[in-house]
């Protein structure tokens, strides 16, 4: 069965399709990596997934038309990590894992002791034991991603979507967010949509890759069929080696001179 | 058994920070203290326990006989406490309603004024003062006047930002409030400067006061400030929420524009209201939120209630200050909310490392 059914999806933002006739299947447990340059579209079919872009096509969460979900029922359903998450720094992390449970809860309810629990396990999950009443300004780039986390599964949906999850980590917290996810994602039976730069990190974990250019699915599948030299050269402008690594494979770029065109003078150089 | 007793403990240490009964009893002797001291300031001293007493008779406490004669028990219930309710209800409104602004555009410097309702309510009262008779004028027709023009500025503010373009984010809403209060601004002036003789009256109504007229007035805004603070408390939690911008607050699965407009015609129409008999008195919508985040480093989840009490007790002192420091006349409240609240802010500001 699939969590996530994408058909014939676009997206227009000032007339101009940045999301182009996507076809997405993403099944109930699986890690779906999307991939493309910068523009390819990757972050706003995650916002259309989310409902905060209007789209044409159909988007089906866990069998149902994701248009007549409403808000909390949808926010039930689905998690997302921006890629730049608002993390006031006077809330403790407590307050910010609980509200992950604001999709459980009418606007005028308060938090109850199930909610709270779900908030606490959430916690430690993320490791994040004894740092409840810490404030967030004073938490670390990697220990903020883990309470961003923590909000998300605190919310107990089934489908999390995540924007660059590693994009402001060095490499040890990368490696750690994403085993991390891993291993929820094999507790919880999490599906994960995830938006990746780093093409290794995201062949490591993914089971699956969809290549996004322009707007419009490329390729999709395994990442070893996915990441060959010539799509991420035709693609990234990039000139790379994929080397095959413990099963998996690693995308390694290779020094080479960029062409110019002929008659370029460098900026530096060129008279006032 | 050790287990359960562990996740008790965590359970425990995952919570939201509400108001904590040690802050709101705190707030509540603040406005206390300033409730008692705008009650006995003033021309005539009355003394405490004597208006204890008047007081406990009022309530029909056995026993108790007013001590007080009737001048004095007019002057302690006819004109110094509908002045100190009135301070109270206008001071803990406009703070109230600043803090929930600040929350809802995510913009520190928000002010209960910011979608127009002051130049609205500005132009609704310079009309007044300038066009209607005499007899008219003074206590029917100026609040409601301002009161209207407050609500059309802010109805058009949400027009303007509605018909633009782009998503109603609230920035644009922002932008459109601007404007809206630049040309409501502009209109008043107009209408100030080709009445000429009634300048007097406008600008004293501009920077505000808490008129001395009995429980009228009380009566005229309670309503309206009530249900505003219940609406706004209501929803307390979900500010935070809503703090955490648009994108997050909807993926959290909140009906952002919807929960947005409940909001802002709670606080706005508390804001007309109060404004349309007390003038235009700035500051207390930023310095009272901001004095108490900077304290405390709290959320809106206690900073609103906070905020609403706190705000009352202010004003009610700024009052006294404003018609005893240079009695018999008194100082715009608006100048004095500024003199005081400045200076105070600016020490809260250095003398404070947990910021907002």
């Amino acid at each position: 069965m699939s969590a996530i059914e994408l058909s014939s999806v676009t997206v227009r933002l000032g007339g101009r399709p940045v999301v182009d006739a996507v076809d997405l299947d993403v099944g109930d447990g699986e890690w779906l990596a999307l991939i493309g340059p910068n523009g390819a579209g990757k972050t706003t079919l995650l916002r259309a997934v989310a409902g905060l872009v209007p789209y044409e096509g159909s988007i089906v969460l866990d069998g149902r038309p994701a248009r007549e979900l409403r808000r909390t029922e949808l926010a039930r359903l689905l998690a997302v990590v921006p890629q730049e998450p608002s993390t006031p720094p006077w809330m403790t992390v407590g307050e910010y894992v609980l509200m992950g449970r604001t999709p459980h809860l009418g606007p005028l309810a308060k938090e109850g002791r199930e909610d709270r629990e779900a908030a606490a396990h959430a916690v430690s999950r993320l490791d994040l034991d004894g740092y409840e009443e810490r404030r967030l300004g004073t938490l670390s780039g990697g220990e903020k991603q883990r309470a961003v986390v923590a909000r998300a599964l605190a919310q107990e949906a089934r489908v999390v979507l995540l924007d660059e999850p590693t994009s402001s980590l060095d490499i040890g917290h990368q490696q750690q967010a994403l085993e991390l996810l891993d291993s929820l994602r094999e507790e919880s039976g999490l599906t994960l949509v995830a938006a990746m730069h780093d093409l290794t990190l995201a062949a490591q974990y993914a089971d699956r890759m969809t290549l996004l250019d322009g707007g419009r699915v490329v390729v999709e599948g395994a990442p070893r069929d996915v990441l060959t030299e010539a799509l991420v050269e035709v693609h990234y402008g990039a000139e790379v080696d994929v080397v095959p690594v413990g099963g998996r494979v690693a995308v390694v770029p290779r020094r080479s001179p960029i062409p110019r065109p002929s008659g370029y003078t460098p900026p530096r150089e060129r008279p006032e | 058994m050790e287990a359960t007793a562990a996740q008790e403990q965590q359970r425990a240490a995952v919570r939201a920070r509400g108001l904590t009964p040690l802050w709101a009893c705190a707030a509540v002797a603040f406005l206390l203290v300033a409730v008692v001291t705008g009650v006995l300031v003033g021309p005539v001293e009355l003394g405490f326990m004597r208006v204890v007493e008047s007081f406990a008779a009022k309530l029909h406490v056995p026993g108790a006989v007013s001590p007080l004669n009737e001048t004095e028990e007019a002057i302690l219930w006819e004109i110094r406490a509908p002045r100190v309710v009135l301070g109270a209800i206008v001071g803990g409104m406009l703070a109230l309603a600043g803090a929930t602004y600040q929350g809802v555009f995510r913009n520190p410097l928000a002010d209960p004024y910011l979608l127009g309702v002051a130049a609205g309510a500005g132009l609704g009262a310079t009309i007044a003062i300038a066009y209607l008779p005499e007899g008219l004028r003074g206590q029917r027709a100026l609040p409601v006047a301002a009161f209207v023009g407050g609500v059309v500025a802010v109805s058009l503010t949400y027009a303007v930002g509605r018909s633009a373009r782009r998503e109603r984010d609230a920035a644009t809403l922002v932008l459109a409030g601007v404007t809206v209060a630049a040309f409501f601004t502009a209109w008043q002036t107009f209408v100030q400067q080709r009445n000429t003789d009634t300048l007097q009256q406008v600008y004293s109504w501009i920077l505000g006061n808490i008129p001395s007229t009995g429980w009228s007035d009380v009566r005229l805004v309670l309503p309206y400030a009530a249900v505003a603070a219940v609406v706004i408390l209501a929803l307390r939690r979900v500010v935070d929420v809503l703090n955490l911008g648009d994108d997050e607050a909807a993926s959290l699965g909140l009906h952002v524009q919807r929960i947005r407009l409940a909001l802002v015609i709670a606080a706005t129409l508390g804001t007309a209201a109060v404004v349309a008999v007390s003038g235009l008195i700035g500051f207390v919508g930023i310095i009272v939120p901001h004095a108490l985040r900077l304290l405390f480093g709290i959320g809106y989840r206690a900073l609103l209630p906070l905020s609403l009490i706190c705000g009352a007790g202010f004003l009610v002192l700024a009052d006294v200050v404003a018609r005893t420091a240079f009695a018999p006349a008194e100082i715009p409240l608006g100048v004095v909310t500024a003199l005081v609240g400045a200076p105070f802010f600016a020490l809260v500001l250095r003398s404070t490392r947990v910021g907002p």
